[in-house]
């Protein structure tokens, strides 16, 4: 008990931190070199000196999108359905404001209906377009009013048009995910990738090691409020993420072994880098959205630092069945792995070698916690204390199948 | 008796809507000795035309079989056209790796897991161009 109460012992305040970003003083390593720096000096010796940690992720985030204001035109119109590049977003919110989500397909794509689609441009794909500034089509019906009298409108424009176009994702840097295998006779498409019979491959998903939440497991650092790297733009986390629900199995250090927390994120995406938000095809599946997220973790303690130097071989992923379990929702997982396994791009499964890829990128990964690393030790990126923690325990809803109501 | 060694060479070619119909690989075959082995092709009379090959025999009869190509108006480029990478858009995920059969794309740096595309090893299977979520591999035809 004495340990814990010294590993929780302040060494330093997020006041003291954003004085030493200010004055471009601040030590910074990412999550990728403070584990090799720990190794050299001790935990000790690493809590004096460094400040900030950064960690990072890149790969496809389903639940994201963007509200997008487009002004009013002369007359006005009251949009009621709009699609941006024949892809539909949603109008129920005011007059010249629309959602568009990630994972909306373009007008009249033939998703699986005659063969496995190939889903080649989305939501995902204008929000792309949109942040590398490319001019896009605004096509809106309306039913017109006394106030707002136009019925269509049709016009190109680019992000520098509208007034502001603000990433709105419910759910980012899931803390962990599935390793995905198929162990049926067929081929299966899912959104983690081709799949191949009879385990032939497996997909996986995360940036492990540099990953923010499993960086993080408890949420002492990264709560409502936080601010984070999103794509490039400074942006926080609004909400806890969708289907938040850290009350699930977990190593001694507090990993979780499967999904688990979840962040809601938004930032402006004026801000944003292209490079790092790409959409997404994934053939028999649909389309979605790949970001990079960069989350800085100050060291205000000897705890949070700990956390901080986890590597790939103490993060545990769950493999399941995609051809069954996983659709089924029947909880099964064959076996666990680590990420430095799944990394070696080979695991063994019943005695049999299985290749190993995955969807999300380390190497972009390695990119966004370098950026913001260079960020805040060039004092632009000062830290923010969360407003209201995370919570730690809680599970996750099923949806029960009821009578229909008469 | 000739001691030259064989030498192996990816080329790539383009037939216009006048040429689809002449027999010019029968010809690199049959008076240039040289050992075809097509990868990739679309060919169809009144259409434009893609052929993707290797061509193996001595640098000379190579040479001279390319020449013999080049009398119809037929473009020639070396190498590996047929499917392309674009780097500069490649995220580095390593999806594509698994399903690339000749391993032409690869990880090339185990510790920044960058992925690299070694173009002499392709077969244009195009397995990549349906298992490539950034849409990163495109094919010439």
């Amino acid at each position: 008990m004495l340990e814990t109460t010294v590993d929780e012992c302040s060494l330093r305040t997020y006041d003291e931190i954003n004085r030493k970003i200010e004055a471009g003083k601040a030590v910074v390593l990412t999550a990728e070199e403070i584990i090799e720096y720990v190794d050299k000096h001790g935990l000790e010796e690493a809590a004096k000196t460094v400040d900030v940690v950064t960690t990072a992720t890149f790969g496809p985030m389903c639940s994201s999108g963007c509200f997008l204001n487009f002004g009013h035109s002369s007359p006005r119109i009251r949009m009621t359905e709009a699609w941006i590049s024949d892809v539909a977003a949603y109008c129920g919110v005011a007059a010249v404001d629309v959602y568009l989500g990630a994972t909306q397909l373009r007008h009249s794509d033939p998703a699986n209906m005659y063969e496995v689609g190939e889903f080649r441009y989305g939501g995902g794909h204008v929000i792309e377009d949109l942040v590398a500034g490319k001019a896009l089509q605004l096509f809106a019906l309306s039913y017109g009013t006394d106030d707002y009298p136009r019925r269509e409108i049709r016009t190109m424009f680019t992000i520098h048009d509208l007034n502001q176009a603000i990433m709105t994702n419910p759910r980012n840097c899931y803390q962990n995910y599935n390793v995905a295998v198929n162990c049926s006779e067929k081929r299966i498409y899912t959104y983690m990738g081709i799949l191949e019979p009879n385990i032939r491959n497996a997909t996986y998903c995360s940036a492990g090691q540099l990953s923010p939440l499993l960086n993080d497991p408890w949420y002492r650092t990264i709560g409502i409020g936080t601010s984070v790297w999103l794509a490039g733009a400074r942006g926080l986390v609004y909400a806890e993420g969708t289907q938040h629900s850290p009350s699930v199995l977990r190593g001694e250090n507090g990993v979780p072994m499967e999904g688990s927390g979840t962040l809601a994120l938004t930032g402006d995406m004026k801000q944003m880098k292209p490079e790092f938000v790409r959409g997404v095809s994934m053939k028999g599946y649909g389309v979605s959205l790949a970001l990079g997220v960069g989350i800085p973790i100050p060291i205000l303690n000897i705890d949070i630092l700990r956390a901080t130097c986890v590597r790939d071989r103490d993060i545990f992923a769950s493999i399941v069945d995609y051809s069954t379990d996983y659709p089924e929702r029947t909880g099964k997982s064959i076996t666990r792995v680590t990420y430095e396994q799944l990394r070696t791009g080979e695991i063994t499964l019943n005695e049999k070698k299985v290749p190993v890829s995955a969807l999300s990128s380390y190497h972009k990964a390695r990119e966004v916690a370098a950026l913001l690393k260079d960020e805040i030790t060039a004092g632009d990126f000062p830290l923010s204390q969360p407003s209201t923690p995370l919570p730690r325990a809680q599970g996750m809803n099923k949806l029960e199948i009821r009578g229909a109501v008469r | 008796m000739t001691t030259t060694t064989q030498v192996t060479k990816k080329v790539y070619l383009f037939f216009p809507k006048s040429e689809t119909e002449k027999p010019i690989v029968y010809h690199l075959v049959k008076d240039y000795n040289l050992i075809i082995n097509i990868f990739r092709a679309k060919v169809t009379p009144q259409e434009e035309g893609y052929l993707s090959l290797d061509v193996t025999g001595t640098p000379e009869d190579i040479q001279r079989g390319l020449d013999y190509v080049k009398t119809f108006n037929v473009a020639i480029t070396e190498g590996n056209k047929g499917v392309l990478w674009n780097a500069e858009r490649c995220t580095h995920c390593t999806n594509c790796t698994v399903h690339c059969p000749t391993h032409a794309l690869h990880i090339a740096d185990a510790a920044t897991r960058r992925v690299a595309y070694d173009e002499t090893e392709c077969i244009e299977c195009l397995s990549c161009l349906e298992s490539y979520p950034y849409g990163v591999c495109s094919s010439m035809y």
